[in-house]
C-alpha cells in the first residue's frame, strides 16, 4: 500500500504540519489523526461518514465520456489496448496490495494498465507489515505453545526448553516477504501490466510524470488515474527515531536485536501484535497508551477479555491515558529515556528507563510529491480527500474527474484488503458499472495468539446507532470453551460476539477472540457482503468438529422474533 | 499458625467486617481452611458495621464451586472503589466472572494475587473505608503473606507483628548485595522491569526494598525471585504450584540452590546451558542418587588390533568392534544389562542396546546401538556410522539415543589410559574403555614379553550389580576380546 513515490529521506518525517509549532497544539494534532490512522479506528470513522453520506447516495454516477460500446474483443489475460488518445487507460500510482488488486482487475476488465512503483512491488503490506510479521508471528505463537508448561502437561508432553536463533527468525520474516514479493511481481508482469520505475507525479488531468531522482522524467497519459501511494509510519513530535534503540514497525520487523525491555507507544493492532512477538521471543514490554484504555477501537468486551489473556499474564505493564512528550534513544551509556505527560493535563507524570522503544502511534499516509496541486486538490492532515466512490475531491468540494484515490492514503480503512477493495471498486466503476464498497463488511484481524477479528460495527456503535434510526441491538456470545475443536486443542479461552437486529434478524457485527478468529471472521463478514440474514445462515451447515461451530452456534443463539408476521400487535392509544 | 486457626474458627468465618481493634496479625485461612459455612451465607457483607477494614471475599459462583481462582484484579491496590464496580475477574469451574463491591472504600490489600487460587469464603482483598485504614489493612496483608502459600518459610527474624508496612518483613530475607553497585548518580529511582513489578505484587514485596542488579541497576524478575526466597524458575508460569517434576530428581538442587550462590568474578562471561548441555547437567544430577562400585580389567588387544587391520577396509570401526564385544559378553551376564528402576526390583532387558558416548559440539550425546548382540559386524557398523551422521545434523530419534542398555566410553584415542565414567540413570552398567599401551608382561613359564593391553573400567549400581557379577562380566569380556574370531561370525 505504500508507494514511496519519492524516496528522499526528508519525506519520511511526519506528516504533522508545522515543525515549530507549539506542543499543545502538536497533541491536538495526534489525538485528531488517532481515530484516523491508528488501530481500527479507521473503521468508526468510516461509519461516521457512512451516516453523513446516507441520503446523498443518488449522486449521478459522473462517468461522461465512457463509451458504453467499448470494445470487450482484448482477451481477458492480456493488457488492453489503450483508449483514443491515450496512452493507457489506467495509471496506478503506488504497486501496494491496493495497486496490485486494481491492476489485476483492470486487466481483466480489458483495460490497458500501467503501475508505478518508487520502491518496492508490495508496498508496506508486503515488505514491511502485515507479512513479514506474520511471519515473526508464527515463531511466537510456537514459542509460547513450547514455553507453557501448563499447556504441555496437559497435553502430556515434554519440551525440555525451546530456544531460538534471533537470525534465523529475522531470515523467515525476510524470505517470505521476498517470496510474496515476487510473487505479486510475477503476477503483474504475467498479466502484461506495464511496471514503471519511478517516482509518479499527476502534472494535470489525466497526464502524470514518473521517473528516478537524477534521470528525466517521462510523460504519459492515461483516461483514468488511480493514487494507491499508502502510508509511512507515524512518528509524533519530540520522538527521536534511530532505528536501534527507537524504532517504528519498519525497524521492528527486522529484528535486528531482543531487547531485554521493550515500551510500545500504541497499544492498537501493530502494537499488540509485536507485544506478542518480543515477549514471545523474551523481551519484557510496557504499553504506553494515550487513551484511558488498552486496545482502544475493539469491542469493549472483546478488548477487556484480550487484556485479560494478551496482557495480564505475559510480562507487560502498562500506562494509559499518557503521552511519551519525548523519547531519547540509548546512547553514551543511558538507556532510551521516555518522558511521559498526562494526556488530558499535559503534566509531566513520569520517566520510563527501557532498552527500546516502538513507536506503534498508526500510519500517516504517504502524499507528498504526488502533484496533488496541480489538480487543485488540498491533501486533509495529509489524506486525499475523497467520496464513497474513492473519486478525489478537490478543494471547492467538486470531484476531479477521472482521479481516484484508495488504500491508506484517502484512510478511510486502513487495511491492505480494503485498499485492494476500493481497487476493485474503482476499476468497476470506470468499466461503467456504479460500485459502492460496503466497509462495514470488510473484515479486520490482529494476529495475536490467540487472534481477534472483527467485522462491521462494535457494540457501542450499534446501539448508538439503533438509537438514532429507532431499532432494537440485540447481542449473542459463544465460548471457546464448548468448542470441540478449542478443547481438544486445550484453547478454549476465547468469545465470538454477534451484534444484530432481532427484528429483520440483520447481522451489525461480529468480534471473536479466540483460536483462529482471523479465519473464522469471513462466515460472518461474507454474510454482511450479501446481505445475509440469521434466520437464513443459522440453518447452514458445519463440520464437526471446527472451530467454524463457534459461528454456528453464535448464529444459533441469536433470536430473531419472526420475521413472517410484519403486522404488529395492536397497540392501546 | 495450624494451631491459631484452629482455635479461632468463628471470628474469622463469622466476622465478614474486622473491626479495627482486631488489628493483631490474625492469619487468613489459607487454601483449604476456610469454614464451608460460607456456602450457605449470600456473599454480602456484615450490615452491623463499626469496622472499616472489610474483607473482599471469594464468592461462590456456581452451586458447585468450591474454590476459584483469581484472574485478574481490575483494581489495584489504592484505587477507590464505588459501589457495584468490578473489581477482580475470578474464574470458577464454569466461567470467568467480574465480582463487583457492595461498599464504597479503597482498596488497600491484594491478599490473593493474580493466577492463585482461593477457597469459596477465603478473604482474597481488603477494603478501607477511608485513607487512614489503608497502612493498617496493609499490615494485616502483609502479616497474611507471610503464610502465603507462594513464600516459603521466612527466616526465624522475620515475622514482625508492629504495624509497618511490608517493608520491614521482607527486607530480611533479601540477600545483602553490597558488591560492586552500579555506578548511580544522584539519588536513584526505582527502575523496576514489567515481569519484576508482576512478581513483585504476586509475592508481595515492597518493591522499593529490593536492590536491583540489572543493566542501569533496574530491578529484574531474577532480583524480586530471590527477595522473595525462591528458586527462579526458567518457565515463566504465574501459577504458584507449577512445579511438581519428579521429587527424587528435584530434591538436590532444590537444596543446593537454597544458599546463595557464589558471587561472581567480575568479568566472568555466564553462559546458559544449551538444552543438550541442560540434559547432561540433569542426568548428572540424578546419577548421584545411585550407589555405585568400579572394577578396572587388564584385557591384552594384540588379537583385537589384528583383526581391526583385516575388517578396516569393510568399514568396521573400533567403536563397532567393542560394542559387539561387550553386547556378547553381556549376553552371557544379563544382571550388568539389568536396571534397578525403583530400589526394589531387578529389571531384565529384552535386548542388549549398547549407547556409546559421543562428544559434539560442546555437548555429548549417547546414540545407541539396538540388539548389538543380534546384529553382525558389518551391520553394526553401518549402523553406527548412520547414527553418527544423525547425531551430527541434531537428528537422532529419541528412540536412537535414550533406548540404551549398557554404555560404552571410549577416551583411548585421546592416549588417556584409564578412567572411570558416571552412571547414566537407568541403566546397570558403563564400560570406560582406555587406551591400548604396549606393555611388558611376564607369562606362567617366567618368559617377559610385550603385549598391549587396554585398561577396561566398569562403572556399575552396585544395587543390583556386585562386584563378582563384574569380575564375571569383564572376564568374559577379555575373553572375547582376546580371542576376536567370534567377534566376526
Amino acid at each position: 500500500m505504500q508507494a514511496s513515490i519519492s524516496l528522499s529521506v526528508s519525506s519520511h518525517s511526519s506528516p504533522a504540519a508545522s515543525t515549530k509549532s507549539v506542543r499543545t497544539e502538536e497533541f491536538i494534532c495526534i489525538n485528531a489523526l488517532k481515530p484516523a490512522n491508528v488501530r481500527f479506528c479507521g473503521l468508526r470513522k468510516e461509519i461516521l461518514g457512512f451516516y453523513a453520506l446516507k441520503g446523498f447516495d443518488s449522486r449521478p454516477i459522473e462517468l461522461s465520456g465512457r463509451r458504453s460500446s467499448r470494445k470487450l474483443s482484448a482477451s481477458l489475460s492480456e493488457n488492453g489496448v489503450p483508449s483514443k488518445g491515450f496512452d493507457y487507460d489506467l495509471v496506478i500510482i503506488g504497486a501496494g496490495v491496493g495497486g496490485h488488486g486494481a491492476a489485476l482487475h483492470a486487466v481483466e476488465k480489458g483495460l490497458k494498465t500501467a503501475i508505478i512503483e518508487g520502491d518496492v512491488v508490495g508496498g508496506t503490506c508486503v515488505n514491511r507489515g502485515c507479512v513479514p510479521s506474520k511471519a515473526l508471528l508464527a515463531v511466537s505463537g510456537r514459542m509460547r505453545e513450547f514455553q507453557s508448561e501448563q499447556h504441555l502437561k496437559a497435553f502430556g508432553l515434554q519440551v525440555s526448553s525451546a530456544g531460538y536463533d534471533r537470525q534465523g527468525v529475522a531470515d523467515h520474516a525476510n524470505n517470505l516477504a521476498s517470496k510474496i514479493r515476487n510473487n505479486l511481481t510475477n503476477s503483474l508482469k504475467s498479466l502484461g501490466v506495464d511496471i514503471l520505475t519511478g517516482v509518479g507525479t499527476i502534472l494535470g488531468p489525466q497526464k502524470v510524470k514518473y521517473g528516478k531522482v537524477g534521470f528525466s522524467d517521462n510523460v504519459i497519459t492515461a483516461k483514468d488515474i488511480i493514487i494507491a501511494t499508502g502510508s509511512v509510519p507515524y512518528v509524533p513530535k519530540g520522538i527521536e527515531v534511530d532505528g536501534k534503540t527507537v524504532i517504528t514497525s519498519d525497524h521492528a520487523l527486522k529484528l535486528e536485536s531482543v531487547p531485554e525491555w521493550m515500551a510500545i507507544v500504541g497499544s492498537g493492532y501493530i502494537g499488540l501484535e509485536f507485544s506478542d512477538v518480543y515477549t514471545a521471543l523474551g523481551s519484557e514490554v510496557t504499553f504506553i497508551e494515550a487513551l484511558d484504555q488498552l486496545m482502544p477501537g475493539f469491542d469493549p468486551e472483546i478488548g477487556k477479555l484480550a487484556q485479560r489473556v494478551l496482557i495480564n499474564p505475559r510480562k507487560i505493564d502498562y500506562h494509559t491515558g499518557v503521552f511519551a512528550s519525548k523519547i531519547t534513544p540509548a546512547k553514551d551509556g543511558k538507556p532510551v529515556i521516555i518522558e511521559l505527560i498526562d494526556a488530558k493535563t499535559k503534566e509531566p507524570k513520569d520517566t520510563l528507563e527501557v532498552d527500546a522503544a516502538l513507536i506503534a502511534t498508526g500510519r500517516a499516509p504517504f502524499t507528498k510529491g504526488l502533484g496533488l496541486e496541480n489538480i487543485n486538490v488540498e491533501t486533509q492532515r495529509g489524506f486525499v480527500p475523497v467520496d464513497e466512490r474513492m473519486a478525489v475531491i478537490d478543494k471547492n468540494g467538486k470531484l476531479v474527474p477521472h482521479v481516484y484515490c484508495i488504500g491508506d492514503s484517502n484512510g478511510k480503512m486502513m487495511l491492505a484488503h480494503a485498499a485492494s477493495a476500493q481497487g476493485i471498486s474503482v476499476v468497476e466503476q470506470v468499466c461503467g458499472k456504479d460500485h459502492v464498497l460496503n466497509h462495514l463488511s470488510i473484515p479486520a484481524a490482529c494476529f495475536t495468539h490467540p487472534e481477534i477479528s472483527m467485522v462491521g460495527l462494535t457494540e457501542p456503535q450499534a446501539r448508538e446507532k439503533g438509537a438514532n434510526e429507532g431499532f432494537e441491538v440485540s447481542v449473542a456470545k459463544t465460548s471457546f470453551k464448548a468448542n470441540t475443536k478449542a478443547l481438544a486443542e486445550n484453547e478454549g479461552e476465547g468469545l465470538a460476539k454477534l451484534i444484530y437486529r432481532p427484528d429483520n434478524g440483520e447481522i451489525l457485527g461480529v468480534h471473536i477472540f479466540g483460536l483462529h478468529a482471523a479465519d473464522l471472521i469471513h462466515e460472518a463478514s461474507n454474510a454482511i457482503t450479501l446481505g445475509t440474514r440469521i434466520q437464513d445462515i443459522k440453518f447452514a451447515v458445519h463440520a464437526h468438529p471446527t472451530l467454524s461451530e463457534v459461528l454456528d452456534e453464535l448464529f444459533k443463539s441469536a433470536k430473531v422474533s419472526s420475521v413472517s408476521s410484519p403486522i404488529k400487535e395492536p397497540v392501546a392509544v | 499458625m495450624a494451631s491459631s486457626l484452629l482455635s479461632k474458627p468463628t471470628p474469622n468465618s463469622k466476622t465478614i467486617s474486622f473491626s479495627s481493634s482486631l488489628a493483631t496479625p490474625l492469619p487468613w485461612p489459607t487454601k483449604g481452611s476456610a469454614s464451608i459455612k460460607f456456602h450457605i451465607r449470600p456473599r454480602r457483607r456484615n450490615p452491623s458495621v463499626q469496622a472499616k477494614i472489610r474483607e473482599i471475599f471469594m464468592p461462590a459462583l456456581s452451586s458447585t464451586m468450591t474454590e476459584g481462582k483469581i484472574v485478574s484484579w481490575i483494581k489495584s491496590e489504592g484505587d477507590v472503589l464505588s459501589k457495584g464496580e468490578s473489581v477482580v475477574v475470578v474464574e470458577s469451574d464454569k466461567a470467568d466472572m467480574d465480582v463487583e463491591t457492595f461498599y464504597d472504600g479503597i482498596l488497600a490489600a491484594i491478599v490473593v494475587g493474580e493466577g492463585e487460587t482461593a477457597p469459596v469464603g477465603a478473604p482474597i482483598g481488603l477494603l478501607a473505608e477511608t485513607e487512614e485504614e489503608i497502612a493498617e489493612a496493609k499490615a494485616k496483608a502483609a502479616s497474611s503473606s507471610n503464610t502465603a502459600p507462594s513464600t516459603p518459610p521466612p527466616a526465624p527474624s522475620s515475622p514482625s507483628p508492629a504495624p509497618v508496612p511490608a517493608a520491614a518483613t521482607v527486607s530480611s530475607p533479601t540477600p545483602a548485595k553490597v558488591a560492586s553497585l552500579p555506578v548511580s548518580d544522584g539519588p536513584r529511582k526505582i527502575v523496576a522491569t514489567p515481569f519484576a513489578k508482576k512478581l513483585a505484587k504476586q509475592h508481595k514485596i515492597d518493591i522499593e526494598s529490593i536492590f536491583g542488579t540489572g543493566s542501569f541497576g533496574r530491578i529484574t524478575p531474577v532480583d524480586v525471585e530471590a527477595a522473595a526466597g525462591i528458586t527462579p524458575k526458567s518457565s515463566t508460569s504465574n501459577v504458584v504450584s507449577a512445579n511438581v517434576a519428579s521429587p527424587a530428581a528435584s530434591a538436590p538442587p532444590k537444596a543446593a540452590s537454597a544458599a546463595t550462590p557464589p558471587p561472581s568474578i567480575p568479568g566472568s562471561t555466564v553462559v546458559p546451558f544449551t538444552t543438550m548441555q541442560a540434559a547432561v547437567s540433569k542426568n548428572m544430577l540424578e546419577s548421584l542418587s545411585v550407589p555405585t562400585f568400579r572394577v578396572g580389567y587388564p584385557v591384552s588387544t594384540d588379537a583385537l588390533d589384528s583383526l581391526y587391520e583385516k575388517v578396516k577396509p569393510k568399514g568396521v570401526t573400533m567403536t563397532a568392534l567393542l560394542a559387539k564385544a561387550a553386547a556378547m559378553a553381556l549376553a552371557q551376564h544379563p544382571v550388568v544389562n539389568a536396571s534397578c528402576k525403583d530400589g526394589k526390583s531387578f529389571t531384565f532387558n529384552s535386548n542388549i542396546n549398547i549407547a556409546v558416548a559421543v562428544a559434539i559440539n560442546g555437548g555429548l550425546i549417547t546414540p545407541v546401538l539396538q540388539d548389538a548382540d543380534k546384529l553382525d559386524l558389518y551391520l553394526l557398523s553401518e549402523k553406527w556410522k548412520e547414527l553418527v551422521d544423525k547425531a551430527r545434523a541434531k537428528q537422532l530419534q529419541p528412540h536412537e539415543y535414550n533406548s540404551g542398555t549398557f554404555t560404552l566410553s571410549n577416551l583411548g584415542m585421546f592416549g588417556v589410559d584409564r578412567f572411570d565414567a558416571i552412571l547414566p540413570p537407568g541403566q546397570g552398567a558403563i564400560m570406560a574403555v582406555g587406551a591400548s599401551k604396549p606393555t611388558v608382561v611376564a607369562d606362567g613359564d617366567g618368559f617377559f614379553s610385550v603385549k598391549s593391553k587396554m585398561l577396561v573400567n566398569v562403572t556399575a549400581d552396585h544395587r543390583i550389580v556386585y562386584g563378582a557379577d563384574l569380575a564375571a562380566f569383564l572376564k568374559t569380556f577379555a575373553n572375547i576380546v582376546e580371542n576376536p574370531e567370534s567377534l566376526t561370525l
